[in-house]
Parts: C-alpha cells; sequence; structure tokens
C-alpha cells in the first residue's frame, strides 16, 4: 500500500520533461528564458489549472471557515475548549503538508478532495484563533449593557458580539486565503491540479515558472483586496470618527 | 407607564466560594417616583445591589418585589427589558448608529417601524441631542458627555417604570457631570421614574437621592434616610465619617433662601416721608433702611444723610450686593455674601421686588433650627 501511494506521489513528477514547449521565440524558449512571445501563445493552457486553483483555495476556506465558526461559538460557551482545540488545530497547522496528502490517499484517494482536506486543516488555527480573539475582544461593557437591557445569550451573539468580531474575524480570512494560495500550489502532488502543476511540470522554464507562479501571486492578492472590501462594506463602523 | 415600587426584603447574595456575603440581608423601600441613591465606599456592594434587582446577579436568599411581584418569578431577559440600565461605561454598542443603539430595546420587543423612529426622535429630544443631528452617527462620533445622554435615553427607551444607573455620570468631567445632574433632575420631575441611583460620591448622592441608603463593607445597611436627615442624624460613627466633616455645609445644599426666616429691613422709596421709616425700622430686624425703586427693586442702603430732612432722599451709603433669589440655595446664598464680604443682602423674588434680607445671622438660625425638620420629615413618611 505505501508502495503504491509513493508511486502515486511521484507520477506526477514523471511528467516534467513531456511538456510541450511549441510556438513563441524558439531560441528563447530552448534557453529556457522569460519569453513574451511564447507567454502570449501559451497563455490558454494557465486557465484551467487557475480555475482549479480558485476552486481549491475557495472551498477549502469556506469549509475550514465553517469549522472553526462552529468551535469557535462552542468553545465561547464553554471556554475551557479553547485550550485544546488550539493545541489540535496547531498540531495540524504543522504537519508538513506533503505527509498529510501521503497520509490521506489511502484514506481519500488521489484527487481534490484529499487537498482540500489537507488544506481546511491548515486553514481551521488560523481562523478559529481569530474568530476567538474578535469575540475576547468585544468590549465588555457592551456586553454588560446589551445584557442588562433584555437580550438573551443568542441575541448578544448574533446582534452584539459577533458584529464587533467582525474585524478579526476577516483578518483571519485574509490571512488563511492568502496562506491557502501559497499551500495549494502543492496540492497537484495529491493529484488536485491547479497551478502548482503547472508549475512543476517545467520547473526549468523561466516563463513557465514566471506565469504560474505569477498567477498564484495575483491570485492571492486580488482575493485579499476581496476580503478587505467585503470587510469594508460591513464594518462601516470602524472608520467612524470623531467629526 | 408609571412609576413602580421597589421593595428589598432581607436581600442577600453570597458569592460562591466566600464566606463573607457581598450583600448582607439589604432591606429598603423605595416609593414609586423616587430616586434612591445606594452609596459607600467601594467594595460595599452597592453595584451587586443593585444588579440584583435585574437580575444581572442572582439573589441567595430574601427577595426583591416590583410592584409586589417578586423578581425570582420572572424570566431574566423579559424582566431586564422593563427595567432602564444604564452604566457608567455606558455601554454603547460601537457598530450600530445613535438610531439603532437607542431602538435596542424597542426592536426586542417589536416595535413597528415608524414607532421606533418616532420615539428614537422623541428621546434624543428628551436629552438635549439634535435628533437630526445625531441620529445617524456612530458612538465614535460623540463626545463623552452626549454618549451619557444617548445611553440615558436608551434606557428610557420603552418607557420603563423602573430604572437603574450605576454611577451613570461618574466618568464625566466636573463641570459636565453638574450640568448632567442638573438635566437629569429636571428629566425626572418630568418622568417620575422610580430609580436606583448608585455612585460612591456623597454629593452626588445628596444631591440626586430622594433617599439614601449608604452601605458599609459586607454590604451591610448603615442608614436609610432623606439626606436631610443623614446629614443631621447620622445613625454612627460611619455614616458621620462617610458624610464628611464638613456635612453642616453639606446642609446648605439641600435648603433653600426662601425656607428659612428672614430677616426684615425697612424699605423706602424716594421722597417717602422720614417719620414713617423711622417708624418702621424701630419693628425691624435691621436698622438700617434699603432704598427701592417703584416696582419695589432693590436699589442700595440708605445713608444717614437721606433720612436729615422731611422727605427721604436717594443718598446710598452702598449698592444692594450682593441680590440673592428665593430660590437660590442657601450654599449659593452664603457664598455671595462672602464673596461680597457682606453680613447680608437683600432677598428678591421672581421679579425683582425684595422679600427680606438673608443674613449669614439667619443662616446661622436655620441650621441650628432645622433638627426639627426631618423628623417631621419622618413622621410624614412613615405616617
Amino acid at each position: 500500500m505505501v508502495a503504491s501511494a509513493v508511486a502515486a506521489l511521484t507520477a506526477p513528477l514523471a511528467q516534467v520533461q513531456l511538456r510541450d514547449r511549441s510556438g513563441g521565440d524558439a531560441g528563447c524558449v530552448a534557453d529556457d528564458g522569460l519569453c513574451p512571445g511564447w507567454i502570449a501563445d501559451n497563455f490558454d493552457r494557465y486557465v484551467d489549472p487557475l480555475v482549479q486553483h480558485v476552486y481549491l483555495v475557495l472551498a477549502s476556506v469556506a469549509i475550514g471557515f465553517a469549522i472553526s465558526f462552529a468551535l469557535a461559538l462552542v468553545a465561547h460557551r464553554h471556554r475551557w475548549m479553547i485550550a485544546p482545540i488550539v493545541q489540535v488545530t496547531g498540531i495540524l497547522y504543522t504537519l508538513p503538508s506533503i505527509a498529510v496528502f501521503f497520509l490521506l490517499l489511502p484514506l481519500t484517494g488521489r484527487g481534490s478532495l484529499t487537498a482540500i482536506v489537507a488544506l481546511v486543516a491548515y486553514s481551521l488555527l488560523i481562523i478559529f484563533r481569530n474568530i476567538t480573539t474578535g469575540l475576547d475582544n468585544v468590549p465588555e461593557e457592551a456586553r454588560d449593557a446589551g445584557r442588562g437591557m433584555g437580550l438573551t445569550d443568542r441575541q448578544l451573539l448574533w446582534r452584539v458580539e459577533l458584529p464587533l468580531a467582525l474585524p478579526e474575524i476577516m483578518a483571519g480570512l485574509r490571512i488563511a486565503t492568502t496562506t491557502t494560495v501559497g499551500l495549494a500550489t502543492l496540492a497537484f502532488f495529491a493529484g488536485a491540479g491547479g497551478l502548482g502543476g503547472q508549475i512543476f511540470a517545467d520547473i526549468n522554464f523561466k516563463s513557465n515558472v514566471v506565469v504560474a507562479g505569477g498567477l498564484a501571486v495575483l491570485l492571492a492578492a486580488v482575493l485579499d483586496a476581496a476580503i478587505l472590501l467585503a470587510q469594508r462594506a460591513i464594518t462601516p463602523w470602524t472608520r467612524a470618527r470623531a467629526a | 407607564m408609571d412609576a413602580a415600587t421597589l421593595v428589598l426584603d432581607e436581600a442577600t447574595k453570597v458569592y460562591p466560594g466566600q464566606d463573607e456575603p457581598a450583600v448582607d440581608r439589604l432591606s429598603l423601600e423605595v416609593g414609586a417616583g423616587e430616586i434612591c441613591v445606594l452609596v459607600g465606599p467601594s467594595g460595599c456592594g452597592k453595584t451587586t445591589a443593585m444588579r440584583m434587582v435585574n437580575r444581572m446577579i442572582d439573589i441567595t436568599s430574601g427577595d426583591i418585589l416590583i410592584d409586589g411581584a417578586s423578581v425570582r418569578d420572572r424570566d431574566p431577559a423579559e424582566l431586564r427589558r422593563q427595567i432602564g440600565y444604564a452604566i457608567q461605561q455606558i455601554g454603547l454598542f460601537p457598530h450600530l448608529t445613535i438610531a439603532e443603539n437607542v431602538a435596542t430595546v424597542p426592536k426586542l420587543l417589536r416595535w413597528d417601524r415608524d414607532r421606533i423612529r418616532a420615539r428614537v426622535d422623541e428621546l434624543l429630544a428628551l436629552v438635549q441631542l439634535d435628533p437630526d443631528e445625531t441620529r445617524d452617527r456612530y458612538p465614535a462620533q460623540l463626545s463623552g458627555g452626549q454618549r451619557q445622554r444617548v445611553g440615558v435615553a436608551r434606557a428610557l427607551a420603552v418607557d420603563p417604570p423602573l430604572m437603574l444607573m450605576d454611577e451613570p455620570f461618574g466618568a464625566i468631567d466636573p463641570i459636565n457631570r453638574e450640568k448632567l445632574q442638573n438635566e437629569f433632575l429636571r428629566l425626572q420631575r418630568e418622568i417620575r421614574k422610580t430609580i436606583v441611583f448608585v455612585t460612591h460620591d456623597i454629593d452626588e448622592a445628596i444631591k440626586m437621592g430622594d433617599r439614601i441608603a449608604i452601605l458599609r463593607k459586607g454590604g451591610r445597611l448603615a442608614q436609610y434616610a432623606p439626606p436631610a436627615e443623614l446629614l443631621m442624624e447620622p445613625a454612627d460613627r460611619f455614616v458621620e465619617d462617610f458624610v464628611g466633616a464638613d456635612r453642616a455645609l453639606k446642609r446648605l445644599a439641600l435648603q433653600r433662601v426662601r425656607d428659612i426666616d428672614l430677616w426684615r429691613a425697612p424699605l423706602a422709596r424716594a421722597g417717602d416721608p422720614v417719620a414713617s421709616v423711622r417708624a418702621q425700622t424701630a419693628a425691624c430686624d435691621l436698622p438700617y433702611p434699603l432704598l427701592v425703586d417703584e416696582a419695589g427693586r432693590p436699589l442700595g442702603w440708605l445713608s444717614e444723610a437721606a433720612l436729615a430732612g422731611e422727605t427721604v432722599t436717594a443718598d446710598l451709603v452702598s449698592d444692594p450686593q450682593p441680590i440673592v433669589e428665593l430660590d437660590d440655595v442657601l450654599r449659593d446664598a452664603l457664598s455671595d455674601l462672602l464673596q461680597h464680604e457682606s453680613q447680608y443682602g437683600p432677598v428678591v423674588d421672581a421679579r425683582g421686588a425684595v422679600a427680606g434680607v438673608l443674613s449669614i445671622e439667619a443662616i446661622g438660625h436655620a441650621l441650628r433650627d432645622s433638627d426639627a425638620v426631618p423628623r417631621a420629615a419622618d413622621a410624614a413618611v412613615e405616617g
């Protein structure tokens, strides 16, 4: 079983030399250079991996957020659970991703599922910690006033505590998303494709690495900006200052 | 909603794991529309006692009755929606606009939108804020004093029959605090709520309270009495020390000029026959005639030369300063006299006409005689 798993992991590396380098300026391409002509001719081959990459990131962060959010709400009521949750998610966070793919393969097989499970595991600590910090930073007097006016615990949570924790929660999402964009470049080891597959497919060819890597960086920046804009839209009070 | 009565009946709070109670068999009765001030040194349990009323803290034994009904039988959240709640840190929700903050409890009670909007504007105006200017702002955009007003407006939102206020003006600078206190007392004359007011400041307690409960460490009641009685007949050494060595002076803040026996001085208009002025003088406390105008307003003290002829001439020895008003509190009136280095000054009524003369001696008399006042007040309350 282990042997087949190792074979499965190393399979994509075997394809490295088989990549098509047709198109563009042949001399530049032969030198592994940065060839604008080749990039223009071959850009469409990056579209599918990019889409797959976006899918991996969004699915992972969404699932990671859902799990972390549920954990944070439970831990908000039962505070003793915070330490064990941080410890467990902390261990998940420190596991080498290649090892995780390797361990998961017998369970989930090659493909997006394995990659997403691993990426979710990485996002949990960051998102959980930020939600918990956000809830902890809610001013005690706002909580006291809310309770004193007759808000139930549930009303207090949804109407006061969570809205006030939004800046921290969104900050956690931003970190988790950018990190996941980077980590997802390793997803092709689990057979899940993505931009990482493109990079490793011809790692000596500058044009290839720059385009695939550049797209990953660009993706991280775009997602980060999108979350930041969303945060500004839903937390107008954070920009309200004494007139 | 009308004001509620509040009764604490041996209300006790013992925190788990502690031997000493935080509040020890506290019994108080607060009449409808009264301000009951809980005051005492830190750690005396005054805030705990207040928070037991709306079950922010549950009592260990004893009972608390609002309009005769025990708070123990009420659902805490539902109970709290009917009790106004204002705290020192105010606790406005930073993520909600002023209008949304004020509308917190009406929304919980599912008032309709139009009713909420109208009520918010009414409340903001009530606490002297311009609704158009403040409604859509966030708490961070308001000054401390404005935020405090919003806190009071929010506590009043559903016109609760009972309000709890924990050092509501504690975080405000002294000048604005005095202003807010006066405003609140004016407001209270209008709304007539039953209020439990917590403070550590005895001066604020004397100013705000219809009755003051002084608590000592361990949450035990040292004395529960109207301010005048507290100042004149402190129950024990602890109350005496807490009220302060200057309690005689503090009493001056409780009485107004109209409350004491004023002196009489001969009044004269220019052209009056001197003989009648001299006749008046014999019957007055003060031998110096005061010149007044046609409307009876004081012009100044007459000199001997003014009475030398057949009729009074406008020959003054000094101007009439300081002029005090019947509605001034004695403390301010005394301060005026001292500032003018004067033994006495004319007292005028609302129209400016002389109603008598206030002297330092008369104030001294009032302080000595007023021992009788609280007993009379007491009998009225208990009888």
